[in-house]
């Protein structure tokens, strides 16, 4: 063993350069493993830390009827101190710039709510202001950026004008990211709301009871007998124990994709090390065979070289830990607007070995490969050189091992990391697919460029491309590596693209691009006249009432729903069991269906034709009816006619607010949602709903942002209950959201295309050892630097524009597949994205390439030749 | 020391079995020398290799030292080599990695024998060959003439048995090459060596007690120069 380790050290004295450049393609996939690993710790730490801030409360009851008067009894004699909110969407009008308007989440407050957490604003004082009451209001701090609003100028909700005191940062269980991008919060003293005339008029009103329970109670037994006690009240609950396992499996999500994203980083590495071993031990064999003739056995040659690959694999896993832990110092502040409660930076040992770990079993296997050459090193080959040639040839069954190994180490990886088999191996396999993809487009140019040899070009083309088919080689592994980061990186910007694209489709061809909706029936045709004066009639208008489902095929939803169960009580609406339910199938030898179709509450309308969103895909829509028809026919969605297992004919029993009403499904549509226009998932015909309580939605197309601003303004002046989305702000929102979490995810990605640029220029450093000769030997025989020069630019530009070329086909691919299987919209390709990328790719390969071979060309070849040899 | 058995070796080619050692056998006493001769292609070096121990024979056999290397596995063969055997080949095979004095204590290393005494002798080895004040220095240092006459010092720093030399003046000019002569022949009279060794020069196969002249693959002439 003595002589293994002395003979590793020193033998590796003229190389350990190179070495540790081979060690660092390993370098930031392991950083990025630590990163994430210990990142995920901290998280979890945090959770822990400050759990019952994640709620705020004991326990939250939650339910679209505020919880009847028996519910807080009970609650106040548990000795439980109560706090109440109401929240809806509203429009709010800021006077102070020019009579803005925006959608914003209302949430009117009474009681000590949060019990728990920090309750964050600027100015400090805001709380306290906001519980003395008056009409005061806290708003999002983007609001009061976007306009302008200072403390103390004021805000319209509905007909009340509220004092702002103060800006939003923090409430206990709620992200303030996303909070301000979809919906920014405004909060209002619950004794205040009455006066504003919103909450009557609003029809999506979700209320909330939130309770600090004694210390000697346990929350999820309050809960549990709540649910028993007032199961007819439909409501949810939320205690910390069910908001820490939700958010810890969202954040285990999260940090295991990020993991894999990390892990395609470090599988590049790997393969980066296989091949700069392979050249190295190719350059040992001569060394390994005099071994060999003195004496040395097959395992201690074999030993000396894997103690070198031990040891190279342990460099780049402390230095990958060390700039691990560097970068997850940085991301909570990445992370910080996403997440509903603070991160500490601290290092998570256990997660640094994990990543330590992962790195050093992925080296050493990939050093492993190239490695098992030694043992075969014949010591003949020390008085005849010829010899070396057969070394790593034929079959060896070990390398066939140590590659299913390989294999099994990526699927256990990834399945580790996703937690979910399915995932797991889904993810290894489309890394294996695009890897055995990208190799095996490598082979077919090295193919064709012997085959289609261009023979008529000037020489220093001719051997620009000679190199990619020559012996030894870089076209397989500089297009793998730099062919996968491509891929990850653009699939990321195109399937922004995409998303974006086809929100902006939408807004084409005279479509509606205004949604007003909460219109009551008295302010309708007020409205309509309101909004052609401001020059954008109502294009769309349909009515909603809004009515539950009492019977299906003849059988009480209820009945249903036992049977589903086999038995049991029905869950609450919205609660854990409720959930679960959905997740499950019915029984009883029939076809399952989803809960969530029987118990959900429909909101309906009636036309008498169809809209230009919709068509019909089966039967025949019926506009019609006279009043007083027995049995009224209907039009169902297809996608909702699926999930409830419908045939044309059966017939559904509907609950209109108290009036029974039997239907018949007579026609099936497909709609088109992504428009926005009102669409239902069911359509009754004209003569049986008119006198149903019920409130409007209606679209308008407004020409240009200023005009939506001004429509907007003269709606909501007039109508103060009535809210509107623009089109803009949900283009807005998703771009927001997606920035914030491809910001995240492209960081990960860039370790990828980083270790494509290492692996590049460590191909190219061990390219120049094997290139030297026939450089110097160019020189010798008169070739100019600049053709030498000529010859590497031709190779660098044909290698990274093919690297480049097949990253964007995989990722028009890839984005493909994400937009039809998971978007399910039509993708979109942007060629100048694509030629940027591609462009960039090409830069990066021929700048690496120059960097990392400079040196070769312009010195005199006798200086190299005494250097190298 | 050395006896050779029937030895025969044959690779399998495109265009069929090529025999290049055919029924080759000898014997060789402790501290004799012996030179084999011949034409390129002839079988010289094959035949030094299978005597060494480098590789197997297709037929027949080699007892080395006392102990049969026909069958070994490659393992077992080394250790003999590490105990038996020195070599000297004709483009030096230094590592390149290791200095003058690290290169002649790999043997001794090998088995585990390292320390302050095999490197007193290691110094002194190379200081028989007049490289006592080059120790330090790395095969790129040092000329072709020096760096042969380093792995002259790491042949003999194990006590072998035997020493196998490949045309060791082969890439040495004329004075060079004369004072490697005299080192080995000196050091094997010193140290009642047996030698082998392979050559083109017939100066240098005279010096040898035995010639062994081959052609094709078989021995042709087996001369004792007195």
């Amino acid at each position: 063993m003595k002589f293994i380790l002395r003979m590793a050290w020193r033998d590796s004295r003229a190389s350990r350069r190179r070495l540790l450049l081979f060690s660092l393609s390993v370098v930031l996939g392991i950083a990025a493993l630590v990163a994430i690993g210990s990142l995920g710790a901290n998280l979890e730490r945090a959770i822990d830390d400050q759990a019952r801030g994640l709620l705020g409360a004991d326990l939250i009851v939650t339910g679209r009827n505020a919880p009847g008067p028996e519910v807080e009894a009970h609650a106040l004699a548990l000795g439980a101190q109560l706090a109440k909110e109401k929240s809806f969407s509203s429009m709010a009008l800021f006077p102070t710039a020019q009579n803005a308007t925006r959608l914003v989440n209302v949430r009117a407050l009474e009681g000590g709510f949060p019990f728990f957490g920090d309750f964050v604003t600027v100015p400090a004082d805001a709380p306290a202001k906001f519980r003395a009451g008056g009409d005061v209001a806290i708003l999002e701090e983007t609001l009061l950026r976007q306009y302008r609003v200072q403390v103390g100028d004021t805000v319209k909700l509905g007909e009340t004008r509220f004092t702002v005191i103060g800006s939003l940062q923090k409430l206990p269980g709620e992200s303030s990211a996303l909070a301000a991008t979809v919906a920014p919060r405004a909060l209002i003293p619950m004794d205040r709301l009455e006066a504003t005339g919103l909450a009557e008029r609003n029809v999506l009103v979700r209320h909330r009871l939130m309770l600090k329970l004694p210390e000697t109670l346990d929350p999820l037994a309050v809960e549990n007998e709540m649910r028993r006690k007032f199961r007819a009240e439909r409501l949810g609950f939320d205690t910390v124990a069910e908001r820490k396992r939700d958010l810890g499996r969202v954040l285990d999500n999260i940090s295991g994709f990020l993991s894999l994203v990390g892990f395609v980083a470090l599988f590049l590495g790997g393969i980066g090390i296989a091949s700069a071993i392979h050249v190295y031990i190719r350059q040992k064999i001569t060394t390994v065979a005099v071994l060999r003739c003195l004496g040395a056995s097959a395992w201690q040659s074999f030993a000396v070289y894997l103690v070198q690959g031990f040891a190279l694999g342990l460099f780049g896993a402390v230095c990958g830990a060390v700039l691990g832990v560097g970068v997850q110092a940085g991301l909570p502040n990445l992370f910080k607007d996403m997440l509903p409660f603070d991160v500490e930076f601290a290092i998570a040992w256990p997660a640094v070995a994990r990543g330590m770990g992962a790195g050093l079993v992925i080296c050493l296997l990939f050093t492993l490969l190239p490695l098992l050459a030694v043992r075969k090193v014949s010591p003949l080959v020390a008085i005849r050189s010829a010899f070396a040639e057969n070394v790593g040839a034929g079959r060896d069954p070990w390398r066939i091992a140590v590659g299913l190994f390989i294999v099994a180490a990526v699927y256990g990886f990834a399945i580790w990391q996703t937690t979910r088999l399915r995932d797991g191996v889904g993810f290894a396999s489309a890394l294996l697919v695009s890897f055995l993809l990208l190799a095996a487009l490598a082979k077919a140019v090295t193919w064709a460029a012997r085959r289609w040899f261009p023979k008529q070009l000037p020489y220093v083309v001719r051997q620009g491309v000679a190199n990619l088919y020559r012996p030894n080689n870089r076209t397989v592994l500089l297009l793998v590596s730099l062919g996968l980061g491509t891929f990850l990186m653009l699939t990321l910007f195109l399937t922004r693209t995409t998303l974006l694209r086809e929100i902006e489709f939408t807004n084409g061809g005279g479509r509606p691009n205004l949604l007003f909706f909460d219109i009551q029936d008295d302010q309708i045709d007020g409205l309509k006249a309101a909004s052609a004066a401001a020059g954008a009639p109502i294009i769309v208008h349909a009515p909603i009432i809004t009515m539950r489902i009492a019977a299906l095929k003849g059988r009480k939803v209820d009945d249903i729903l036992r049977d589903q169960r086999g038995g049991a009580p029905a869950p609450a609406q919205g609660g854990p069991d409720a959930e679960a339910e959905d997740r499950k199938g019915p029984g009883g030898g029939q076809a399952r269906l989803p809960g969530w179709t029987l118990r959900r509450e429909y909101r309906s309308t009636y036309r008498g034709k169809l809209e230009s969103s919709e068509r019909v895909v089966r039967g025949e829509f019926v506009g019609q009816v006279a009043a007083g028809e027995a049995v009224v026919p209907i039009s169902v969605e297809e996608g909702i006619f699926r999930d409830m297992g419908l045939q044309l004919g059966d017939e559904i029993e509907w609950d209109i607010q108290g009036v029974p009403m039997r239907t018949k499904v007579t026609s099936v549509r497909a709609v088109e949602w992504r428009r926005l226009e009102p669409n239902f998932f069911v359509v009754f015909p004209e003569g049986v709903l008119e006198g149903a309580p019920k409130f409007h939605v209606a679209a308008v197309r407004a020409r240009d942002s200023e005009h939506s601003a001004s429509v907007q303004r003269a709606i909501v002046e007039a109508f103060p209950s009535v809210t509107a989305i623009d089109l803009s702000l949900v283009l807005q929102t998703v771009d927001g959201i997606f920035t914030k979490v491809a910001f995240v995810i492209q960081f990960m990605a860039l370790f990828t295309v980083l270790t494509g640029v290492i692996v590049l220029a460590g191909a190219v450093m061990t390219g120049r050892f094997q290139r030297i000769r026939e450089t110097v030997l160019l020189r010798t025989l008169g070739a100019t630097q600049r053709q030498l020069v000529q010859i590497q630019l031709v190779e660098y530009l044909i290698l990274g524009f093919l690297a480049a070329f097949v990253g964007c086909l995989l990722s028009v691919g890839g984005n493909y597949l994400l937009a039809k299987y998971v978007f399910r919209i039509t993708p979109s390709v942007s060629i100048l994205l694509l030629a940027a990328g591609g462009l960039a790719v090409c830069a990066v390969t021929v700048v690496t390439g120059f960097l990392s071979g400079r040196g070769i060309t312009n010195h005199p070849p006798l200086e190299i030749l005494r250097q190298e040899t | 020391m050395l006896k050779v058995q029937r030895l025969t070796k044959t690779y399998a080619t495109a265009a069929g079995p090529l025999t290049v050692l055919n029924e080759v056998s000898f014997e060789l006493g402790r501290g004799a020398s012996l030179a084999i001769v011949g034409p390129s292609g002839s079988g010289k070096t094959t035949l030094l290799g299978l005597c060494a121990g480098l590789d197997r024979p297709s037929t027949g056999d080699v007892v080395l030292a006392g102990e049969s290397i026909g069958e070994m596995s490659e393992d077992a063969r080394a250790r003999v080599r590490n105990a038996h055997v020195g070599f000297v080949f004709q483009n030096f095979q230094l590592v390149p990695t290791l200095t003058a004095l690290e290169n002649v204590l790999v043997p001794v290393e090998l088995r585990g024998e390292g320390g302050p005494a095999a490197e007193a002798e290691a110094e002194a080895l190379l200081g028989r060959v007049g490289l006592g004040e080059r120790t330090d220095h790395y095969p790129i240092q040092l000329s072709g003439g020096e760096q042969q006459r380093v792995a002259l010092a790491r042949a003999f720093m194990n006590r072998p048995k035997i020493l196998f030399c490949d045309e060791p003046t082969g890439n040495l000019d004329g004075a060079t090459a004369q004072a490697m002569v005299e080192l080995i022949f000196g050091l094997n009279h010193e140290r009642g060596t047996t030698l082998v060794l392979v050559t083109h020069d017939p100066e240098l196969a005279r010096k040898c007690g035995r010639i062994l002249r081959f052609k094709s693959g078989a021995v042709v002439a087996d001369e004792l120069t007195g």
